[in-house]
């Protein structure tokens, strides 16, 4: 009898999935299209090449405005990191994360004197933020506030695909849809633009407004292993980038969680032959 | 802790001990040679379960408390810091974020299980009422957790929680200002909550503990509703329930492992790594999927009072069932129609909880035409919710109430062990397990 | 769950050896694995990266005046950093033949051709108080906790200490820089 109810518990639930698909209506934003991470499924891995390539994107474009304020530069030389190399097993170590960290100046204070000074960073030091606090980044940003990009790919629904779409996505307002100053139409962008539409209100178009700009530009940067660096595959780099940034202990979860499960079902299994055994002359 | 003990002691160090303090001889009696229904299926498995998810819960909690910085300053940091830095951080997190919603899976389905075979019914009230106390302070417990990392969520989630008890009349506003220690949500308010969360657990095993004395009085029921008679009708807890539990809890294991290490975050919500700001209110504001249906009987009455009313009801509910239902017959497996609604019930519950995820006015069925009642839109979530609430009160209020005076049920076996030998289409679910006991 | 093999002695039927077969795998499987998920549980209460992170620094010698001591923090404990002047060098180089605690020769104390740089852990071998320098009987360092006398080269020469002041593992970058750790 249980059974059946857990049947109809498992329709109720279906019923739950089905209903959510067709609840985005007019006015939400387009679904991101779902991309082939290599780090998707369950033995999923980050591609090294492209960890370094996103963070020369990230460096190069996305750096100037973003904070990634709680990724240190040792992060960069972690297993399963852009730079991470065997030879070097601890970090701090490693010469590539050295040598990125030299090209950013953090403040510090001066053990002798108390001042407040600049000094090149170091392996153990985090990125330091584009702007000194949130109203500073506001006032150079037009108002807007570019969120820091530590767990970019954990906050916000649909993750790295989403901010692939976001960067990609940018469209020409269609007509009829007032775009102020400082702002730009993306139909992935969460929002509601019906007070912004002239048209027909059945039809308002879907997305938000977005205050940054286009971001990629064809070949806005170089890539050092060749790649060519079109906007679509600066998108997919960058994305994996903050992944990454995001969630750096994902191939170890993956790997482990393949370890953990063999040991369950071998365990359960076990269990269950023993249970098997003990209730074999019982009836119930 | 009931009959007489059986306990033998073998050795002369136990025989030391037992007439000192007779612990071996406590355990001994309660979880070895304690009589248990021959004929419990895996739905009585849960309550070995949900000690296991306490157990759980305590230790990774106890451990994230050594990294965890309750600031509103420094939360958030102090958990990406466990995430990113503490070793074996991000696992010991993700069990215990995770081990919330196994614990409310399996505290739901233990529920279930008892008001399905009827396991409130006397004697076993005040075991169903500890029981209801332990799911209370559950609630709050996972709610102050909640706020703990300091995310959008979970400070706007505490702030739509504690303004809650701002409905009440009179003494509303106050209520809210001493939960919060100041004028909102804030650094006072994590604190006071981070010290409960950590304090209401050992509280929660302390309850158990009394569940677990007020269960070994009464004795476990079992699918029949017929009460065991003779020796006949039960076996020693050890091997056979605990062999059987040590599976159940594997198989449950699987479960729980696959949500740590596959879907860490598929049952949490991406605002929550969006650091608290005050100024500004995620878009779509949700609790953590166990609270949904409350939340939906919560947004289903248009009135602020009412609605904190209803919700809090839904819970009084529970605690009132034992004389709620009067109907003679325990179990369900005798009363076919009462079967009937609570299948509905479950069902209700789940729309409710479906119908707390949704914006209130978005439309049920999207591809239909809506269907207006004067200036209300029928098919959107808020009004399914009203009917699944309406439902929801009417299976407590009216419908047991009315229905264990009127129904007809089925002819109840004399005992446990006849009906179990002599009728295998009543056998329960396990019975497949064993397939050669059948011939 | 030790029980459960115990209980099914009773049993009567099938062959005991296969049956006690599976009892034990699950037993060994139980235990195994409850030692496999105790690892994290300990292994969380050793230094976290961002702690060993800061385990090694650079320290820059020219901030230190002949005959003058820096002190820094180093794995949060003190650290001396010592600047020797040739007369306190001389006096430990004299003592090496002294009757000791713990011998040690003072050139073995600091790197080759630097016997003018010091680097010490700043924590009395005793009990971990912060030694002063300037005090006791050999010129070095005394500790006032417990009264420990130390030398020139940091070696115990009378008192409860043990052993001599730590030298941690350091090494010279450049003719100005040592890097710590």
């Amino acid at each position: 009898m249980l059974r059946k109810l857990s049947v109809i518990a498992a329709v109720a639930g279906l019923m739950a999935a089905f209903a959510a698909a067709p609840a985005l209506a007019a006015g939400h934003p387009l679904e991101p299209e779902k991309i082939h991470w290599s780090f998707n499924g369950p033995f999923g891995k980050f591609d090294q090449a492209q960890l370094q390539r996103g963070y020369k994107v990230y460096r190069e474009v996305c750096s100037a405005c973003h904070s990634m304020k709680l990724v240190s530069f040792r992060n960069l030389g972690d297993k399963g990191g852009p730079f991470y190399n065997e030879k070097y097993p601890n970090s701090n170590d490693n010469p590539w994360v050295k040598a990125i960290a030299k090209e950013f100046e953090v403040g510090d204070i001066d053990s002798e004197t108390g001042d407040a000074i600049k000094r090149p960073a170091t392996s153990a030091d985090r990125f330091p933020s584009p702007f000194p606090n949130e109203a500073a980044a506001r006032a150079s940003n037009g108002g807007a506030f570019p969120p820091d990009m530590s767990l970019l790919a954990k906050a916000r629904t649909g993750g790295p695909d989403y901010i692939h779409a976001i960067v990609t996505g940018y469209k020409n307002p269609p007509a009829g849809l007032k775009v102020g100053p400082g702002q730009h139409y993306n139909p992935y962008m969460p929002g509601d633009l019906a007070a912004y539409w002239s048209g027909d209100h059945a039809h308002v178009p879907p997305g938000g407004f977005i205050a940054m700009a286009p971001p990629l530009t064809e070949g806005g940067v170089t890539y050092d292993d060749g790649t060519k660096a079109t906007v679509d595959q600066q998108a997919r780099d960058v994305s994996a980038f903050l992944m990454w940034a995001a969630e750096p202990k994902l191939e170890e979860r993956k790997q482990t969680g393949f370890a953990v499960m063999i040991y369950l079902i071998l365990f359960a299994g076990l269990l269950y032959a023993s249970y098997r055994k003990v209730w074999k002359n019982e009836s119930h | 802790m009931s009959g007489h003990s059986t306990y033998q002691p073998k050795t002369g160090f136990e025989r030391w001990l037992d007439a000192r303090l007779p612990i071996v001889r406590l355990g001994y009696d309660s979880f070895v040679d304690y009589p248990t229904p021959r004929n419990l299926n895996y739905w009585w498995t849960f309550g070995g379960i949900l000690s296991l998810c306490l157990a759980s819960q305590l230790i990774t909690g106890i451990i994230l408390v050594m990294h965890y910085t309750p600031s509103a300053d420094h939360a958030f940091a102090s958990v990406e810091h466990i995430m990113r830095d503490v070793n074996y951080g991000w696992l010991i997190r993700y069990m215990h974020a995770n081990g919330a919603s196994m614990f409310f899976i399996a505290v739901y389905v233990h529920m279930l299980r008892g008001l399905y075979y009827g396991s409130y019914k006397a004697p076993r009230e005040v075991l169903w009422i500890l029981g209801c106390v332990i799911y209370l302070l559950m609630m709050a417990t996972a709610f102050m957790g909640y706020v703990l990392p300091w995310g959008q969520m979970s400070f706007h989630g505490a702030v739509v929680i504690t303004n809650l008890f701002g409905a009440l009349p009179i003494v509303g506003p106050s209520i809210t200002t001493w939960l919060w220690g100041g004028f909102a949500v804030d650094n006072a308010t994590l604190n006071r909550f981070f010290s409960l969360h950590y304090l209401l657990p050992f509280m929660i095993a302390g309850v158990v503990i009394l569940h677990i004395w007020a269960l070994h009085v009464v004795g476990q029921n079992n699918p029949t509703g017929v009460e065991p008679k003779s020796k006949a009708d039960t076996l020693p807890f050890t091997p056979y329930a605990t062999v059987k539990d040590g599976f159940a809890m594997s198989v449950f294991l699987i479960l729980f492992a696959t949500f740590v290490f596959y879907l860490p975050n598929a049952l949490g919500h991406a605002d929550n790594y969006v650091e608290a700001n005050p100024l500004v209110t995620p878009s779509h504001i949700v609790p953590e999927w166990y609270f949904l249906p409350f939340y939906a009987i919560l947004r289903a009455v248009p009135d602020k009072l009412m609605g904190v009313l209803a919700m809090f009801g839904a819970i009084a509910c529970l605690f009132a069932l034992p004389w709620l239902d009067t109907s003679k017959v325990r179990s369900m497996r005798y009363r076919p129609t009462a079967k009937l609604y609570f299948i509905i019930f479950v069902v209700a519950c789940c729309i409710l909880g479906l119908c707390g995820a949704k914006l209130p006015d978005d439309p049920v069925l999207g591809h239909f035409k809506t269907f207006t009642l004067g200036d209300a839109d029928l098919n959107s979530f808020v009004w399914l919710s009203r009917f699944a609430s309406l439902y929801y009160f009417a299976f407590f209020l009216v419908i047991l109430p009315v229905l264990g005076l009127v129904e007809k049920t089925l002819p109840v076996p004399d005992s446990i062990a006849s009906p179990a030998l002599s009728h295998p289409a009543a056998a329960p679910a396990e019975a497949t397990a064993a397939p050669e006991m059948k011939g | 769950m030790a029980d459960t093999a115990v209980g099914a002695k009773t049993e009567s039927g099938s062959d005991p050896s296969r049956r006690d077969f599976i009892y034990i795998a699950a037993i060994t499987a139980a235990a195994g694995g409850a030692a496999a998920l105790a690892w994290p549980f300990i292994d969380q209460m050793n230094p976290s990266a961002d702690t060993l992170a800061l385990a090694s620094t650079e320290f820059d010698l020219t901030k230190v005046a002949d005959g003058q001591q820096v002190t820094l923090k180093w794995r949060g404990k003190p650290l001396f950093v010592r600047n020797r002047t040739s007369a306190e060098i001389q006096k430990a180089v004299a003592d090496d033949g002294a009757s000791m605690k713990d011998p040690q020769k003072d050139a073995d104390r600091v790197k080759p051709g630097k016997a003018q740089w010091l680097v010490l852990i700043g924590s009395c071998t005793h009990l971990g108080c912060v030694p002063t320098f300037g005090g006791g009987d050999y010129g070095g360092w005394f500790c006032p906790c417990h009264g420990s006398h130390y030398d020139t080269s940091g070696r115990i020469r009378k008192g409860p200490a043990p052993l001599n002041l730590a030298v941690p593992e350091y090494e010279f970058l450049s003719d100005t820089k040592v890097k710590i750790g």
